[in-house]
C-alpha cells in the first residue's frame, strides 16, 4: 500500500513519477550528441551527411508514431490516417520552400534584364518554373500564402487541426467506431492522395513538390551543416512531443481516454462527453503528425502523393503494433526499430540469402518479413518490443502471496496470480 | 411529495416488437424502489430510456424540479444531471486502479479542458479514501480493478456512483453472482444510499428485493402490472400468475 489515503501528499518530482521518461529523453540527448559528433558537419565524419539525414527521418518517424500511440493505443481509435496528417504538413513547408528558392532563382536571372522587373513578372517568372512540369503557369489559390513563412508555418499546424477537426466531428458524432472508423479514415485518406495525384490540384500532381533539401537564402551553408540543424530540430521536436503526450496520458485524462477505449458506453454514463474527447485527441494528434511531416520532407527533399497513400499509416500501425501500444516509448522503439530496418533491407545493403539455390533478396522480401513479424507480434507477443522492457525491468506481477484474491468467480486465483 | 423523476407515456418497439408499452412510473428525491419483473418486461429498457441510450418513441422523461424533458438529452448530459447507472455485469476499468476508477467518478468538471489541468486536492483523495472505506475496498485502493473479485467489481462499481454523487441511481440486478454476506453488505449499501437520494434497483432475486424493505414495482410486457409494499405486490393475484408462479 502507498500514501494514496493519506491527506495531500506532495507530488513526487517528475523522474520518480515516470522513470521511463527520463530515460527516454536522457537517451535521446546522448544520442543527439553522439551523431553530432559523429557528423561530417561538426565531428568526425564517421556519419555521412545522407545517414544523418535518415537519422532525422526515423526521429520524425518516432514523433508520429507518438501521436499514433495517443490515439490508438490510449485512445483506442485506430486511424489509417494519420500519415495524410503527417504528409499535408510536408506539403504545407515544402510550398514556402519551393516558392522562396524559386523566387531567388527568378530575381537572380531577370536581373540582367536592362528594365527591373515588375512584382508580375517575378510572379509569372516562378509560376512557369514550378508549374511548367505540369503545364501550367499560373498559381492556383491554394498557393495564395507560399511567399509567407510564418503563414505556411500556420497551416502546417492548422490544416492537418482542422482537417482531422471536421472529419473527426462528422464521425465521431455519428457515433462511428472500430473497423468502420479505420475504414472511414482510409477512404479520406485514400481520396487525398487521389486528389493530389491530378495534375489540377495545384500542388503538382505526382511529381509532388522537390528540392526542398535547399534552404532559400542559405545556398552557402553546406547540407552537411542544413543536415545537422534539421536532426536538432527534430530531437527538440520528439522530447517536447513525448513530453505533451506524457502530459496528456498521465493524468486524469490519461484515465478517461484509456476508460473510453476500454469500455466507451460506460465512460458516457459516467458524464464524460466522449465524442468530444475523441475530438480532442484526434485534432491534437493530427496535429503533432503535421509537424513531425514538415520536419521530416525537408531532409527528404521530396514530397509527393504516394507518401499520403493508405498504405503509409497502415505502416505508421504496424510499427506501433510492433513497439507496443498504450506506452510512449514503445512507440518510438517501434518506428525506429522497423523504419531503420527497412531502410537497410530496401536500401540493397542486406545480403542476399541463398536458399536451395534460390536467391532471396531482400528488396522484395521485406515486406513479406515484416508482415510476418507483424503477425507474430500480434499473437504471441501484444506487448511488442516495448514489453521486452518490462522483463528487463523485472516488472512482473507482484508477489501475491497469502493475498485476499476474493473468494468469487471473476477473481484471480492465486495460482493464476503467480504466473 | 413532488416527484424527481416523472416518466409518463412511454413506449419503444425494436423492430415491431414493444419493449415498453405506455409506461408510467415516477420516482421522490429520496426514495428506494425495486423494480420486480420476467425476462422481456423492460426493466433494462426502461433504465435505457432514462439514461439517455434509447429515444423512446413516445412519451415524456421529466427531471428535477425545472422538469427538463430527458429525452432529447446525451447520456453524458443525463449523467451530469445526476443520473448514475450501475449495469448488470460489473463495468469497471480493470485496466485501472480502484482508486483510478474511484477518481473517475468522482463528481467533477467533465469537460477535457479541466480533466487535463486537474489535479486531486487532499479533500478530493480523503473523498476517495471514504469511498473505499464504505464499499469494503480501502486496502485495495492501488490495485487493478481487473483484479478484484466478482462482488468486489460489484462494489467498486457501486463506489464509482457514489462517487458521483447522483441524485437519482439506477442499479440493474447488483447482488447477481453474489455471496450471501454480500449480498447483505450490498443491500445496507443501497438502503443508506436512498436516505438522501434517489435509488432504483431492478432485481430478479425475491429474497433481496424483501431484505430492501421498500416499494416495489412490477413490470409486466413493457408496463407496470402493479405497485405497493413487497407484500402487497406477492399476493396479488395477476403478480404471481405471470411471474411468481413460474
Amino acid at each position: 500500500m502507498t500514501d494514496a489515503a493519506a491527506p495531500a501528499p506532495r507530488r513526487r518530482p517528475l523522474a520518480l513519477r515516470h522513470p521511463s521518461a527520463v530515460v527516454f529523453l536522457a537517451l535521446l540527448a546522448l544520442f543527439t550528441v553522439g551523431v553530432t559528433l559523429l557528423a561530417e558537419g561538426m565531428g568526425t565524419g564517421a556519419i555521412s551527411t545522407s545517414f544523418v539525414k535518415t537519422l532525422g527521418k526515423t526521429l520524425c518517424l518516432c514523433l508520429v508514431a507518438l501521436a499514433m500511440d495517443l490515439v490508438w493505443g490510449y485512445c483506442g481509435i485506430l486511424s489509417l490516417g494519420h500519415m495524410a496528417f503527417f504528409g499535408i504538413g510536408g506539403y504545407a513547408i515544402g510550398m514556402w520552400l519551393m516558392y522562396a528558392r524559386t523566387e531567388i532563382i527568378v530575381v537572380q536571372s531577370l536581373a540582367a534584364q536592362p528594365l527591373p522587373p515588375t512584382p508580375d513578372e517575378i510572379a509569372d517568372g516562378i509560376a512557369g518554373q514550378i508549374f511548367g512540369v505540369v503545364g501550367a503557369s499560373e498559381f492556383p489559390p491554394i498557393w495564395a500564402f507560399a511567399h509567407s513563412l510564418p503563414l505556411q508555418l500556420a497551416a502546417v499546424v492548422l490544416v492537418p487541426g482542422l482537417l482531422a477537426l471536421v472529419f473527426g466531428w462528422l464521425a465521431f458524432r455519428s457515433r462511428v467506431t472500430g473497423v468502420y472508423l479505420s475504414i472511414l479514415t482510409q477512404a479520406m485518406t485514400l481520396a487525398l492522395a487521389l486528389y493530389l495525384f491530378q495534375n489540377d490540384s495545384g500542388l503538382r500532381g505526382n511529381n509532388g513538390l522537390s528540392g526542398l533539401q535547399n534552404l532559400p537564402g542559405l545556398d552557402h551553408v553546406p547540407q552537411a551543416t542544413v543536415s545537422l540543424w534539421f536532426f536538432w530540430a527534430s530531437a527538440a521536436a520528439l522530447a517536447l512531443g513525448y513530453l505533451l503526450c506524457l502530459r496528456v496520458v498521465s493524468g486524469k485524462f490519461g484515465s478517461v481516454i484509456r476508460a473510453i477505449r476500454d469500455d466507451e458506453a460506460r465512460v458516457r454514463f459516467l458524464g464524460y462527453p466522449v465524442e468530444t474527447y475523441k475530438l480532442v485527441v484526434f485534432t491534437l494528434t493530427a496535429v503533432i503528425a503535421g509537424i513531425a511531416g514538415a520536419l521530416y520532407y525537408p531532409q527528404a527533399g521530396i514530397v509527393n502523393p504516394a507518401e499520403i497513400a493508405p498504405i503509409a499509416s497502415i505502416y505508421l500501425a504496424v510499427w506501433v503494433a510492433i513497439g507496443g501500444r498504450g506506452r510512449l516509448y514503445g512507440a518510438v522503439i517501434g518506428a525506429a526499430a522497423v523504419s531503420l530496418l527497412s531502410t537497410w533491407f530496401t536500401g540493397g545493403q542486406a545480403p542476399d540469402l541463398h536458399l536451395f539455390g534460390v536467391t532471396l533478396r531482400w528488396v522484395d522480401w521485406w515486406t513479406v518479413l515484416l508482415g510476418l513479424s507483424f503477425v507474430a507480434v500480434t499473437l504471441l507477443a501484444p506487448k511488442g518490443l516495448g514489453g521486452l522492457v518490462d522483463l528487463i525491468a523485472a516488472r512482473r506481477p507482484p508477489e501475491r502471496h497469502g493475498a485476499d484474491l476474493g473468494p468469487d468467480q471473476g477473481a484471480l486465483r492465486e495460482r493464476e496470480a503467480d504466473r | 411529495m413532488s416527484a424527481l423523476l416523472e416518466v409518463s407515456g412511454v413506449s419503444v418497439s425494436f423492430d415491431g416488437f414493444r419493449a415498453i408499452d405506455n409506461l408510467t412510473f415516477a420516482i421522490g428525491a429520496a426514495e428506494l424502489r425495486a423494480v420486480i419483473g420476467p425476462n422481456g418486461a423492460g426493466k433494462t429498457t426502461f433504465m435505457d430510456i432514462v439514461t439517455g441510450k434509447t429515444r423512446p418513441d413516445r412519451g415524456r422523461v421529466v427531471w428535477g424540479e425545472t422538469s427538463r424533458d430527458l429525452t432529447a438529452l446525451s447520456e453524458s448530459r443525463i449523467a451530469q444531471l445526476g443520473i448514475g447507472r450501475k449495469f448488470q455485469r460489473p463495468t469497471v476499468f480493470e485496466d485501472q486502479s480502484v482508486a483510478d476508477n474511484l477518481m473517475l467518478a468522482l463528481k467533477k468538471d467533465r469537460g477535457p479542458l479541466a480533466v487535463l489541468a486537474f489535479r486531486p486536492s487532499a479533500a478530493d483523495r480523503a473523498r476517495i479514501a471514504d469511498l473505499a472505506d464504505e464499499i469494503g475496498l480501502a486496502g485495495a485502493l492501488d490495485r487493478k480493478a481487473g483484479e478484484l473479485s466478482h462482488g468486489q467489481k460489484q462494489w467498486l462499481e457501486i463506489g464509482m456512483l457514489l462517487a458521483q454523487d447522483p441524485r437519482l441511481l439506477l442499479v440493474d440486478e447488483p447482488a447477481a453472482g453474489m455471496t450471501p454476506a454480500e449480498r447483505a453488505h450490498t443491500a445496507d449499501l443501497l438502503i443508506e444510499a436512498a436516505r438522501t437520494r434517489a435509488v432504483v434497483v431492478v432485481e430478479h432475486d425475491m429474497e433481496f428485493v424483501r431484505r430492501l424493505g421498500c416499494r416495489v414495482t412490477v413490470l409486466h410486457e413493457g408496463s407496470v402490472l402493479a405497485e405497493g409494499s413487497i407484500d402487497r405486490v406477492t399476493s396479488d393475484a395477476r403478480v404471481i400468475e405471470v411471474y411468481l408462479g413460474r
